[in-house]
């Protein structure tokens, strides 16, 4: 008896400490949380309601509850499986070879001294340019026939006879690859680059002493020590590949015949080409639940790795 | 031993040269052919040197394309986005570090969650919300819509910064009966400069470049930003690549001079972002 009323003295008191400290706090904290649960977290919600109905757009009509049908439809729509090979090809492709040659470049500026912010600059320039732009650059880049800039120095250099890069489903996607490449390398490198002056120079004048090389101090006391490195750059560079849209609009939208689309591209025809509100929903509901399963998979699964070593 | 060194570095030197000639080509090749009278068919061979520079594209879109007038309104959405979400962020970020109350990782962990999601998902209930609103084809919707999708980002990148200023700085406020206004205003903020500066970079440049929310909510055609103006405008003139580069420097230009000028700041403040946190 005597306990019961002692532990209810005790919540109830810490109720009150609590609602204390909301009190203090909530001047600073609701804009920033309003806004969030606003058009943050209340839309994940709403999209799922959306997804289980015919939703129309027009006010006051009519939204029947069709129950999953939206997403029986994704999962036999063929457009929906061609935009989930492309988005994950472009996740497998892109996320080495940013990560690839941005470490390159990085570990190449590490070793030099003059000239490195230079350089580092003029390496960073495109991932501060829009994507709207760099995306025009690549289509004209990749232009069809001979006055095409690439096709020119293809020619010109190594005899190829000119490719019509965006009329082909392979060809446009390596164009649309090659720019998510080129975009990324200089965060890649910048990030990398920081990670670098974290290592102990003395670990690398011992090894030289012992008649190590360049490579095997790169692999040996580089990428082992940066692991931590690596894995918070790979798991943005996933996180970004995902958002892979832009660039598809831009260059072939969607083009030849819708097999370059991605999921992105093809939710956002369906929402405001086809007004299919349900079926984008629906989409977008399934690519969240995919995204933060895969997200979450890899980050255990590394973060297993770097407390091994 | 020298000598084999410094053969190293020539090699290396070498080989981010040539790296950076083909990383910028693109670049190069955007502004000659902006530089290049406008003809109906493609040069050939490529010109990537103009010979005579032809500044008429830059005057043509400037002002008969009403892209003056785009770049205005890319400018008042931009700096109006950074102010909003300044207030917003720092005080949303001073409410995680420096404050005890219940629930306050679960919503931080919410906040987190939200980051790895691709926020164009949401854009379908957004939409709906928008236009329930009535706030479609307005500056008001956009602004709400960027500075609600950015605090999860700008409350995480903050609190790092904010809780590594020492805990002792506020006691002499707290003994003179300083509010907790007063350390947010006086210790929290000044001392925090470097890391709101890269933040104003980041949300600035973030607005001056979002493309698909103002394309989907802008309805007008004297309302659009520089990124949807230069989208249409391609469309519309597909063929006239000299108009639509000179377009597109317009837009790069302010955002890659901020960024060479600011840049060491930046880049530091990015970093520690990376190296704290995950």
């Amino acid at each position: 008896m005597q306990k019961s009323t002692n532990r209810k003295r005790v919540s109830s008191s810490r109720i009150q400490k609590g609602a204390q400290q909301w009190k203090e706090v909530i001047p600073y904290l609701l804009p920033g949380l309003f806004l969030f649960a606003l058009f943050v977290l209340f839309p994940f919600f709403f999209n799922l309601y959306i997804s289980f109905s015919e939703y129309n757009i027009m006010p006051g009509a009519e939204k029947p509850f069709v129950g999953f049908a939206n997403y029986v439809k994704a999962f036999t729509d063929r457009k929906v499986g061609l935009s989930f090979r492309n988005t994950v090809l472009y996740s497998l492709v892109t996320v080495p070879g940013q990560m690839v040659l941005g470490i390159l470049v990085a570990v190449f500026l590490n070793s030099i001294g003059r000239g490195k912010i230079l350089f580092r600059t003029l390496y960073y320039i495109p991932v501060i340019t829009s994507w709207i732009v760099v995306s025009l650059i690549f289509r004209y880049l990749f232009e069809s026939g001979k006055a095409g800039l690439i096709n020119y120095f293809a020619l010109r250099l190594l005899g190829i006879k000119p490719i019509s890069w965006l009329q082909n489903t392979w060809t446009a996607n390596f164009v649309i690859w090659s720019l998510g490449i080129w975009k990324g390398i200089g965060w890649v490198m910048v990030v990398f680059l920081a990670g670098l002056q974290s290592v102990p120079k003395i670990l690398y004048e011992a090894a030289e002493i012992d008649g190590a090389g360049f490579w095997d101090r790169f692999f040996k006391i580089t990428l082992p020590l940066l692991q931590p490195v690596l894995f918070f750059l790979f798991v943005n560079l996933l996180i970004g590949s995902f958002n892979v849209f832009i660039q598809v609009l831009v260059i072939t939208d969607g083009g030849p015949l819708g097999t370059t689309e991605v999921l992105l591209s093809y939710m956002y025809k369906n929402a405001f080409s086809f007004f299919e509100f349900g079926y984008a929903s629906a989409q977008s509901v399934l690519m969240g639940i995919a995204i933060v399963a895969i997200t979450f998979t890899t980050r255990r699964f590394f973060r297993a790795e770097v407390y091994e070593l | 031993m020298s000598f084999r060194n410094n053969s190293v570095k020539l090699i290396l030197y070498l080989a981010l040269f040539v790296g950076v000639v083909v990383f910028l080509t693109p670049f190069l090749y955007m502004v000659a052919v902006a530089l290049t009278r406008a003809t109906r068919i493609m040069p050939y061979p490529p010109i990537l040197f103009p010979r005579n520079p032809y500044f008429g594209n830059f005057a043509v879109v400037w002002s008969r394309n009403n892209f003056g007038r785009y770049f205005l309104n890319s400018v008042f959405l931009a700096c109006s986005s950074t102010i909003v979400s300044f207030l917003v962020a720092t005080t949303s970020a001073y409410s995680f570090a420096r404050f005890q109350f219940p629930g306050k990782e679960m919503i931080f962990r919410f906040f987190l969650i939200s980051m790895m999601v691709p926020g164009l998902l949401n854009i379908v209930p957004q939409f709906v919300m928008i236009k329930f609103f009535r706030l479609v084809n307005t500056y008001t919707g956009l602004l709400l819509l960027y500075s609600s999708t950015g605090v999860a980002f700008q409350t995480f990148f903050l609190r790092g910064f904010f809780e590594i200023i020492p805990r002792e700085m506020e006691e002499s406020i707290r003994l003179d009966g300083g509010s907790r206004f007063t350390i947010y205003r006086y210790i929290m903020l000044p001392l925090s400069t470097p890391a709101l500066a890269t933040l104003a970079i980041f949300t600035f440049s973030a607005s001056w470049d979002e493309f698909f929310l103002a394309l989907t909510f802008i309805k007008s055609e004297w309302k659009r930003t520089l990124p949807i103006a230069i989208r249409l405008f391609q469309q519309q003139y597909g063929t006239e690549w000299g108009l639509v580069f000179a377009a597109s420097l317009i837009a790069i230009i302010p955002i890659i001079t901020i960024f060479v000028v600011f840049q060491k700041r930046f880049i530091r403040g990015e970093l520690t972002t990376g190296a704290v946190k995950f």
